[in-house]
């Protein structure tokens, strides 16, 4: 598993989000979603959407935006 | 008169582009009935009755959540809901973020902002945050401001009139026979409740839903015949998008023909309103579904994100319009 990709997957919370058949879905999801999860503790996120761009952030493990 | 193939593509043409009718239920269905090969020949027709009853602008509009999730109505389709297991959680707005956002919308050449908030109605922090929300976007930014706050008691609509709010969008969200199926908290009635007295208060009504709930062909000519009886000056048109933990998470996208025969259908039922693509045009139709939709009845787009899911960047609906000729409507045509 590539550091980048974290332990939980951004939009399901499940494990192994490397798992590209797992979470092939996902993925493709994501590109009209933001994350929902954080890929390090899978808390669900605060997420903000606004007209340009979104910010999620988790209490742990701070913030994230487009 | 030209007649083609299609008895009820010119009972339309006579009806609504000649006289600027709509379109009564059963020649509705019959439109969202066509076999797939008389689709281009009813997005024409919608096309041409949106030129002469609307004209070529295209209103541009800009959405935003001042208050996301925890909501505590049942809309089975909505990932706002607290009461389903959705990932979607609570969070509010500043008023700051809410002014950076109106700007952003107001510099792609959008005439048109909405508040939108997840609740039964507002409450009294809610209604204060609009307050102070809305004359702070007016102090900054010049831009129509409409909100979307839920079910709304005859003093809530009096201040939002006072705050200069111009618009308000409330969805009957689908027929008033298949809405017990997708909603239980509230009633269509309820509903339309709201809608009379936002009517009655002069701000213009904006009412639309979402297609592809689960609904009948028959039940979704309904909801456009329903529509056209409380005549909104704008009908948002959603194509479900299953959002994951709702009731509806796991309905199939609907079918792009399908969607494209909506299309058509409701601006044939609903000649002069100002029919908007709204959320879930990217997963129905795609790319392309922009295009088919805005040379088949639309003309209205929602750029950039919606509440929770994002879009096609709002440049990229921008060059469409430029490249199809039709002008964005100027915020001076709309006041
Ligand atoms: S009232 Fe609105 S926010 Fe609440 S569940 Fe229904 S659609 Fe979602
Ligand atoms: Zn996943
Ligand atoms: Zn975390």
């Amino acid at each position: 598993m590539s550091a980048a990709v974290g332990t939980y997957c951004d939009r399901c919370g499940q494990a192994d989000p490397a798992d590209a058949a797992a979470h092939a879905g996902c993925r493709a999801a994501r590109e009209l979603e933001p994350p929902r999860y954080c890929t390090h503790c899978r808390r669900r996120m605060k997420v903000q959407v606004v007209p340009t761009g979104w910010t999620a952030s988790c209490v742990e493990h701070g913030s994230l935006s487009s | 008169m030209p007649t083609s193939e299609v008895p009820v593509l010119d009972r339309a043409r006579t009806r609504v582009l000649e006289e600027g009718l709509g379109l009564e239920e059963a020649d509705i269905l019959e439109v969202l009935r066509l076999p797939d090969e008389h689709i281009p020949a009813a997005l024409q027709l919608a096309h041409e009755v949106r030129m002469r009853w609307c004209g070529p602008e295209v209103e541009v509009e800009g959405i935003v959540s001042l208050k996301t999730g925890g909501c505590p109505e049942d809309c089975h389709f909505c990932s706002q809901s607290g009461l389903f297991s959705s990932p979607v959680r609570s969070v509010w707005l500043d008023i700051p973020s809410l002014v950076k956002a109106a700007q952003q919308t107001a510099a792609t050449g959008a005439s048109e902002f909405c508040i939108v908030a997840a609740v039964r109605g507002p409450d009294a922090k809610l209604m204060q945050q609009m307050r102070d929300g809305v004359k702070a976007i007016k102090e900054a930014v010049d831009i129509n401001v409409a909100a979307s706050l839920g079910m709304l008691s005859q003093e809530q609509v009096d201040d939002l009139v006072d705050m200069g709010v111009h618009r308000y969008n409330h969805n009957l969200e689908t027929c008033r026979s298949y809405f017990p199926n997708v909603v239980t908290t509230h009633s269509w009635e309820e509903r339309w409740g709201t809608l009379k007295m936002v009517r009655d208060s002069g701000m213009e009504v904006c009412c639309g839903g979402i297609i592809g709930l689960g609904e009948t062909l028959e039940q979704r000519a309904e909801f456009a015949a329903q529509l056209a009886e409380l005549q909104p000056d704008e009908v948002p048109l959603n194509f479900l998008n299953p959002r994951p933990g709702t009731p509806l998470g796991d309905q199939p996208v609907m079918d792009p023909k399908d969607a494209l025969r909506a299309i058509a259908a409701f601006r044939l039922a609903l000649p002069r309103t100002i029919l908007r693509y709204a959320g879930g045009r990217e997963i129905t139709l795609g790319d392309l579904g922009t295009r088919e939709g805005l040379l088949g009845g639309i003309n209205a787009v929602i750029v950039g994100n919606y509440l929770t899911t994002l879009g096609r960047p709002a440049t990229s609906d921008l060059e469409l319009l430029q490249e199809l000729k039709m002008p964005v409507k100027a915020l001076s045509a709309t006041l």
